[in-house]
């Protein structure tokens, strides 16, 4: 839950020297900072606090929903059944979850082979990757609505409104991104450890199994939840191959929703969010040490 | 599509290993000794999935063959290629650990990017879709008419599951079945009662009411009478009787013009890609052809384009560095009030501030568009008491909105940096800065701040290059909105440069399409978002890790 590697303090001194210090000190030095922080935790947290209301409001639409928890109903939530929600659901879950575990083999693989490996080629291939970086593949949404129909004319499962089309478009990008991430990591693993184990009569693929990846285990977290996060929230790419509602994923359906009638749906959208937020909000708690020294290594949320 | 994992190949031969399998295990493995050689289990493996990738690969080479797709006929054949011969030869080691991810790469990223750079290039967009050969073929389909006194035959509607299919009964009394697919071909079995068909092997022959019901489909299917468009096809009015339509233009190959057979006009294919006659009037269905730069002209000169184009560009510049420099600023003075390690329950201010950033974007943005709203929003009616501020839909208005989303979405990453960032400060510049008498403000604006940029710059700067492409944001909050009023393209206030793309590439439906533009603005955010990165990078000397 905490953020670890971010905490060092000595409960017992903090509570010896609150003793010590008289009330002006104390709100002086520390005081203040309370104040702010229930000012930040409030500014932070409103929001939540009011979808989770919304959500639980009868009315269900905007307007019914402003009064903070005068209602309390499942309404909304039993609601979502009569609608596509589980199903945006589940491919959404399906969809990040094949594109997280993809990004990280590959993108692993690809680390490993450029952090152990000296051939021809590594250098170039390590900028040219630095580059690829730099294109956002999702600017290129026209060419893959493009690609998708001449692909999708000669094997229609990878044509436009194929969910495996939209994984292999994700996977597609992935190697840009996370290889830099993860080949900074792999070369902290002490190279010592791979000759130690090839004398002992190892093969480089058992060294990659059962050594390298167990030592960088908390890279390979931060990676596969980045990605499944940002495949989670991706729109851009997700609305323009997937074109069948049932295909949609929950950030083209629940946009729909707001879209079509802000009104009425509202408590249906706000039940929708809670339930979308909390796989997102459980993994990120659970991670969260890895996440933030995954951060200081050099990631951005997308 | 998808290449194997080597690893999983390998998985099996470390498996057995640490099961202690005999003869595998006392085998001596020396570093020339490569899996190809071997016929481990683990080569098996690797036989059996090297068979899936390669019948997958087969199959779509004839799927291509057939469908006459050389480019991925040719790109299929490379992949299967290169991965045999990575997977079975002993020199390709660090290749069986790039490739699979490689081949993703440069289908689904390099080539896209390539392909947008060709795109920007051509005028490729509505009444310009396809190839010339695929234009005359819709030019001739869409320009059938019914020849007066031209053949009726009776014509009976069948169904095959969803589609539709036309049986007719020629003068020699065969019948002869097509679909919008398929053109006419001759059924030997159909039974023929009383002059009209009743029964076709493998159709269901549709009765009065299902072919009422669907109406509009029986009248506007086009059966083909042949493989060639030129000779027309066979439509109905009425389901009861089929006549045979061909096209009032005519395509003559050797001279390359299209005449219209009614009025005798030539028309012949102009450089824009259209048939043009000498009158200057065109026929509707064009082609892509090469524009050169026109479309980067358009975007920087043509009026219509050219003022919104601007405003958008500087707007995204704004948008982009207010973001950073207001997330960073908040996320800063949290993480210095919250660096006190005196301070009681810091996790649990820390957890929860940090809520927003785990809240998808998507669902921020439609959240805080739903909270902003004019009338019946939460921030309107309870925060400022019943007040009808036009959060959404002022323009001045509306981009403090989404910067305030955007504060509220982006300071717990700054904070989460910053605090990390902090805490690995060297203790002793803090102490001699003090030693050396500075305050608590000079400290933290000569020292701390510094130090603190050094590691953070190029997080900085990748959040500048994420916010410059904040889509999900601007379209999910405002929509580009409120909309300029004097131009002529759907655009607005806060439209950012990708959501312009967006727009303008039509491909959601709301306006034409006008892929070769849009594809043009890509390549320009490109060109940006590179020099912006590449100077990052030269800052912050990222490329001198490569060693």
């Amino acid at each position: 839950m905490a953020t670890d590697i971010l905490t060092t303090s000595a409960p017992e001194a903090t509570a010896e020297l609150s003793q010590r210090m008289g009330f002006r000190r104390w709100a002086r030095e520390l005081g203040w900072r309370h104040l702010i922080g229930v000012i930040a935790v409030v500014y932070a947290g409103f929001p939540i606090v009011y979808v989770i209301s919304s959500s639980l409001s009868e009315k269900g639409t905007l307007t019914g929903s402003n009064a903070l928890f005068s209602q309390v109903s499942l309404a909304n939530y039993t609601q979502l059944g009569q609608t596509r929600f589980w199903e945006w659901v589940g491919n959404t879950v399906v969809i990040a979850s094949i594109t997280a575990i993809g990004t990280v083999l590959m993108g692993a693989a690809a680390a490993y082979a450029f952090s152990r490996f000296r051939f021809s080629g590594r250098r170039v291939g390590l900028t040219t990757l630095l580059i690829i970086q730099m294109f956002p593949q999702m600017l290129a949404f026209v060419a893959i609505f493009l690609l998708l129909i001449a692909l999708g004319n000669v094997i229609p499962g990878l044509g436009l409104n194929s969910r495996i089309a939209l994984i292999c478009i994700y996977l597609g990008g992935s190697l840009g991104v996370n290889t830099f991430l993860m080949y900074g990591f792999f070369n902290t693993i002490p190279r010592e450890l791979d000759e130690a184990a090839k004398i002992d009569g190892a093969t480089h693929t058992q060294i990659y199994w059962t050594i390298i990846l167990r030592l960088v285990a908390p890279i390979l977290a931060v990676v596969g939840l980045l990605s499944f996060i940002s495949t989670f929230g991706e729109f851009i790419i997700a609305r323009t191959v997937l074109q069948s509602e049932a295909n949609w994923t929950l950030a083209v359906g629940l946009y729909n929703w707001v879209s079509d009638l802000l009104e009425a749906n509202w408590g249906l959208f706000a039940a929708g969010a809670v339930i979308s937020a909390i796989p997102v909000l459980a993994l990120f708690l659970f991670l969260q040490k890895y996440i933030v020294g995954g951060l200081t290594a050099g990631s951005v949320k997308g | 599509m998808s290449t194997p994992q080597p690893a999983v190949v390998d998985t099996a031969t470390a498996g057995s290993r640490d099961g202690g399998d005999a003869p595998t295990k006392r085998r001596p493995r020396t570093a020339d000794r490569s899996h190809a050689r071997d016929f481990s289990r683990g080569f098996v493996v690797k036989l059996v999935l090297m068979a899936v990738i390669d019948a997958l690969g087969v199959y779509a080479l004839f799927a291509a063959w057939n469908a006459e797709a050389w480019g991925i006929f040719a790109a299929m054949a490379a992949l299967v290629l290169v991965a045999n011969w990575v997977y079975f030869s002993r020199r390709a080691l660090p290749l069986k650990y790039i490739l699979p991810g490689l081949a993703f790469l440069l289908v689904f990223q390099i080539y896209v990017v390539a392909y947008t750079g060709y795109v920007a290039f051509t005028n490729y967009g509505d009444g310009h879709n396809s190839t010339k050969e695929q234009a005359i073929e819709a030019l001739l389909i869409q320009n059938e008419r019914r020849v007066e006194g031209s053949a009726s035959y009776p014509l009976t509607v069948l169904a095959d599951g969803d589609d539709l299919a036309f049986a007719i009964r020629t003068e020699d009394g065969d019948v002869r079945v097509g679909s919008a697919e398929e053109p006419l071909e001759t059924v030997d079995d159909a039974v023929v009662q009383g002059g009209t068909v009743t029964e076709v092997p493998g159709y269901q022959v549709l009765d009065r009411q299902a072919v009422l019901a669907r109406q509009n489909d029986v009248t506007n299917l086009r059966v083909p009478i042949s493989d060639d468009p030129e000779d027309g096809s066979i439509r109905t009015q009425d389901a009861r009787t089929g006549y045979a339509y061909t096209s009032t233009l005519v395509y003559d190959e050797t001279a390359d013009a299209m005449t219209d057979a009614a009025t005798g006009t030539v028309y012949t294919p102009n450089d824009r890609g259209e048939f043009e006659a000498d009158s200057g009037a065109k026929l509707g269905v064009g082609w892509r052809v090469g524009v050169g730069f026109e479309n980067f002209t358009t975007a920087f000169s043509d009026s219509r384009y050219a003022q919104p184009f601007f405003k958008i560009l500087l707007w995204t510049f704004a948008f982009a560095i207010l973001s950073v420099a207001t997330t960073f600023a908040l996320g800063l003075f949290l993480a210095i009030v919250f660096n006190d390690e005196r301070l009681r329950g810091r996790k649990v201010y820390r957890t929860l501030m940090i809520l927003p950033y785990a809240i998808p974007g998507f669902l921020a943005a439609l959240l805080w568009s739903g909270m902003l709203n004019r009338s019946y929003g939460f921030v309107n009616q309870v925060l400022l008491g019943g007040a009808q501020i036009g959060w959404l839909t002022d323009p001045v208005l509306a981009k403090v909105a989404v910067l305030g989303v955007n504060l509220w979405l982006g300071f717990p990453y700054m904070f989460l940096i910053c605090t990390g960032a902090l805490q690995s400060l060297p203790g002793d510049v803090l102490e001699a800065a003090k030693i050396d008498g500075a305050g608590r403000w000079r400290t933290l604006r000569s020292v701390t701040l510094p130090l603190l940029l050094v590691s953070t710059a190029p997080l900085l700067i990748s959040s500048f290059a994420f916010n410059f492409n904040n889509f999900t944001l601007i379209y999910m909050l405002t929509g580009g909105g409120p909309r300029f009023a004097d131009a002529s393209v759907p655009l607005g206030h806060t439209d950012i440069l990708i959501s312009m793309v967006y727009s303008v590439s039509g491909i959601d439906g709301t306006a034409s399409k006008n892929f070769g533009l849009a594809s043009a603005l890509s390549i320009i955010i490109f060109i940006i978002v590179g020099v912006v990165s590449a100077i990052a990078f030269r800052r912050t000397r990222k490329l001198e890790e490569i060693s």
